[in-house]
């Protein structure tokens, strides 16, 4: 299977766009880290997944490192306290995503001192077997850093046969974000390290991290760092084209392999894992020094940020108290994005609280948001179709969704658009594309979930049916026993008078003898 | 779209050039009987106007119809044209992005089929004609579908290249002696095939800035030569060669103009190679079989009807979908 393994060759993937990509404005101070603020709300549950069960009560004193919420299955990471202090209480909160919803939210009142907790590191993890480590990175909160945040542990367990090489996914998706940049940067040495720790814990061979072309500063380091480490045979170091969105999961892979993750499988599948640059820098940080997964790189930009730049943050940190770090917002800010300007979401204030997966906020002013020029009618131009990597038929979607057709959107694989924009970006008529998949998409799934529960409805209705019908039958059953038997008694008892009125007549008729 | 406009000046000013003002004539009426249409449909559907009026789709229309015409064609044949493209094929149909067909080719298969005489009247070439209709001549001759005194009709107008080659050939001339008539050029008709260098060069331009994809008129091209070739080798005296048939009528106007058409054409590369094919086929064998002397305007739409179905058979494999199981155990391959 040597010939599976990524080669030299960058592939590349069918579309995107290559867009202008403002990631030198937050490059130009270090990473910084900013004050304490007043208070930390820490989301419960910030994957996909299920909420752990708390550790604390309201007015209990914690540590720096300190579980607030219990590890379960893979699926519910728990959460640390990202400094000492104190809790103030858990309450309903809001959240980034989904947008407009709540979350139960641990509030900590930090006491300044940050006091740690002690540390619970894995020592010699090169000896340790796999399960081993997945089960500390579960316990140290891991979750995906690139914005998803799915737990780690759940990527990496499975023992999937045939598993050759970890993908660090260096390549930012999208314009303005630089967080990742800067850790490579910053602390190359860690990511590398993290790398082989997560190649260790997957079971893979090698590890590739990918980096876009026009990263010069950190290739650099990190051959740097990979000859301290001496790891040149089994970590690689590949440049991919600064393509949006080549930083997606399914499109990194395509280019470094060339080779598509199949639309009902994983990367797994193709014997490839991938992880975010900042999740092996989080998994080093988490074995080598038992430090749980409390802060990360929030990349505070755009054009309505005074200063940009990027920021070492606490989880629950609220995103006004970076923007201020950043030296405020300048004037004319109408929209603050979570992620980048393609595939971010917007955020209803600015209270919101860093979450695991929070890589940049964006402060975008009137010039950008204003609606330049009116939607007009789709006249099937095509270019969607050329942009479009996931190689769908962005304008037919289009029309069937507008139709109200899901089935046959869905038919035109609707479900395997990756959300990244790019047909809205080109689109001619100005069509907010994006938005009509994701309608279409949701349409589909409240369509599934109906059809379960008309199946489950008609599977009671039948079964209760069933019952009446049995209950009937038996009912009638015992009726027709009952009927015969009065039938029964009742000859009985005819038989019985006849017997005594003959008896009768034979005793007047011998009397009468 | 303005681009478009652009990308056929050339042409234009050569069609001036050999026959005379009626073109101008034909583009002034064409797009002004478009526009008004146009802002009467948005009227009637209670539309906006200024958005759909300022995006030249209805003056393109017009434009590519009116190169469609005879340069002295009267003014009702053109009305009744816009009528047909932008009220019948456009509007009711849902108006700009809804039109199953191309507008301008609608309205000139409908004047062709209800004028078979007013569409009849070519003008011979500068070099052929006795002197070509002036301003005023021009003007009456559109405005009353008559023309004056001194000109007649005959000595004026005569019958297209292509019209020439259908009769010869069914009068059994061979090629080579229908094609000695002063009417035929180096490759095309003369005039005609100077007007087709220009619609090319503008197709180019309008290439060069990407405003159309090369696909549709490369397709167009090549398959006209491709199936024309090995006929006109095995019969030169009966079929003509490929160079007279891409040189001749509405096929190079088509090829870079009417058949890119987004609206009504197809969208994905593989799609709109199979449209630009299917375009060239049906041309040539409307050419040959039919019962008009060109059928750039009916393959079109003819390929319009059938643009859903090409776009249906070529959808690109999704990322991730493989065709079979073999496929998905070694994906990619290389």
């Amino acid at each position: 299977m040597d010939d599976a393994l990524p080669g030299d060759r960058i592939h590349g993937f069918h579309g995107g766009l290559k867009l202008q990509h403002h990631k030198q404005t937050a490059c130009q101070h270090p990473v910084e880290r900013p004050p304490l603020p007043e208070r930390l709300f820490i989301a419960m549950r910030q994957h996909q997944g299920e909420t752990g069960r708390t550790l604390v009560e309201t007015g209990e004193h914690v540590l720096k490192g300190q579980a607030l919420t219990e590890a379960g299955d893979d699926f519910i990471v728990p959460e640390h306290a990202p400094t000492s202090g104190t809790i103030e209480g858990v309450i309903d909160y809001p959240a980034a995503m989904p947008p407009g919803s709540m979350r139960r939210t641990i509030v900590l009142v930090p006491d300044g001192e940050d006091r740690p907790a002690p540390r619970q590191p894995l020592e010699d993890w090169q000896e340790r077997r796999a399960d081993e480590i997945v089960d500390h990175l579960h316990r140290s909160g891991l979750a995906g850093l690139g914005g998803a945040m799915f737990p780690t542990a759940a990527k990496l367990r499975g023992g999937w046969s045939g598993l050759h090489t970890l993908i660090l996914n260096g390549a930012e998706c999208e314009p303005w974000i630089a967080c990742d940049e800067m850790l490579m940067r910053e602390r190359a040495r860690d990511v590398v390290e993290g790398g082989l720790i997560l190649a260790h814990a997957a079971g893979a061979r090698q590890v590739v991290i990918a980096i876009e072309d026009r990263m010069g500063l950190v290739e650099e380091k990190l051959r740097e760092a990979r000859s301290a480490l001496g790891a040149e045979r089994r970590v690689r170091i590949r440049k991919v084209f600064t393509i949006y969105p080549e930083g997606g999961e399914r499109q990194i892979i395509q280019a470094l392999t060339g080779r598509e993750v199949p639309h009902d499988g994983l990367p797994q599948d193709l014997g490839v894992v991938v992880h975010n640059v900042g999740t092996a820098a989080a998994a080093r940080d988490a074995v080598v020094e038992g430090r749980p997964l409390v802060e990360r790189i929030v990349t505070v930009t755009g054009p309505g940020i005074a200063d940009p730049r990027n920021l070492l943050a606490l989880v629950g940190t609220p995103f006004a108290h970076l923007v201020e770090a950043a030296g405020g917002y300048r004037e004319g800010v109408t929209r603050l994005v979570l992620g980048g300007p393609m595939s971010g979401t917007a955020l209803p204030s600015d209270e919101i609280p860093v979450t695991k997966g929070s890589n940049c906020v964006l402060a975008l002013t009137r010039e950008e948001t204003a609606p330049t020029q009116p939607t007009l009618p789709c006249i099937n131009c095509g270019e969607c179709v050329r942009v479009c990597p996931a190689r769908l038929l962005p304008q037919t979607l289009f029309k069937l969704v507008e139709a109200e057709n899901y089935d046959d959107a869905a038919d035109y694989d609707l479900a395997d658009c990756i959300e990244c924009g790019c047909c809205a970006a080109v689109c001619p008529s100005h069509i907010p594309l994006v938005d009509f998949y994701k309608h279409g998409k949701d349409e589909l799934t409240r369509r599934r979930l109906d059809r379960r529960r008309a199946a489950l409805a008609k599977r009671r209705y039948e079964a209760r049916e069933e019952r009446l019908e049995r209950e009937r039958q038996a009912r009638r059953a015992k009726r027709q026993e009952r009927e015969e038997k009065l039938k029964r008694s009742e000859t009985d008892a005819k038989s019985e008078i006849q017997a005594a009125i003959e008896r009768a007549k034979r005793k007047k008729e011998g009397g009468n003898d | 779209m303005r681009q478009v406009l652009c990308a056929l000046v050339p042409a234009v000013v050569a069609h001036v050039w050999f026959f005379g003002y009626g073109i101008l004539f034909q583009l002034v009426l064409a797009v002004g009987f478009a526009l008004g249409l146009e802002a009467a449909m948005l009227k009637l559907r209670d539309r906006p106007l200024k958005p759909f009026l300022s995006d030249y789709s209805a003056v393109v229309t017009g434009v590519l119809f009116a190169l469609c015409m005879p340069p002295l064609a009267p003014w009702w044949v053109t009305a009744v044209g816009m009528v047909f493209a932008i009220v019948i094929a456009k509007h009711l149909y849902g108006g700009l992005g809804y039109n199953l067909f191309n507008p301008a080719m609608v309205g000139f298969a409908a004047v062709i089929v209800a004028f078979p005489l007013e569409l009849s009247h070519w003008l011979l070439p500068r070099q052929l004609s006795p002197g070509l209709p002036g301003l005023a001549e021009t003007a009456q001759a559109i405005l009353t579908g008559g023309l004056p005194e001194s000109l007649n009709w005959d000595a004026v107008t005569g019958a297209t290249p292509l019209d020439r080659l259908r009769t010869g050939v069914t009068e059994n001339l061979a090629i080579g002696e229908i094609r000695n008539s002063p009417v035929f050029g180096d490759f095309g008709g003369l005039g005609w095939e100077w007007i087709a260098n220009f619609y090319a060069l503008g197709g180019l331009y309008l290439m060069w800035r990407r405003v159309i994809s090369w696909h549709v008129p490369v397709a167009v091209i090549a398959t006209t030569i491709l199936v024309s070739t090995p006929l006109w080798l095995l019969g030169p005296d009966t079929n003509p060669s490929p160079m007279q048939h891409v040189f001749s009528g509405a096929l190079v106007l088509a090829a870079f103009f009417i058949a890119t058409d987004p609206v009504s054409g197809c969208s994905t590369p593989r799609s709109k190679l199979l449209f630009g094919a299917g375009v060239a086929v049906l041309t040539l064998a409307i050419r040959r079989w039919g019962g008009y002397p060109d059928g750039v305007a009916f393959a079109v739409l003819l390929m319009n009807m059938a643009a859903p179905l090409v776009d249906r058979l070529t959808r690109p494999r999704t990322y991730g979908h493989y065709r079979s199981r073999k496929e998905s155990s070694h994906p990619g391959g290389d």
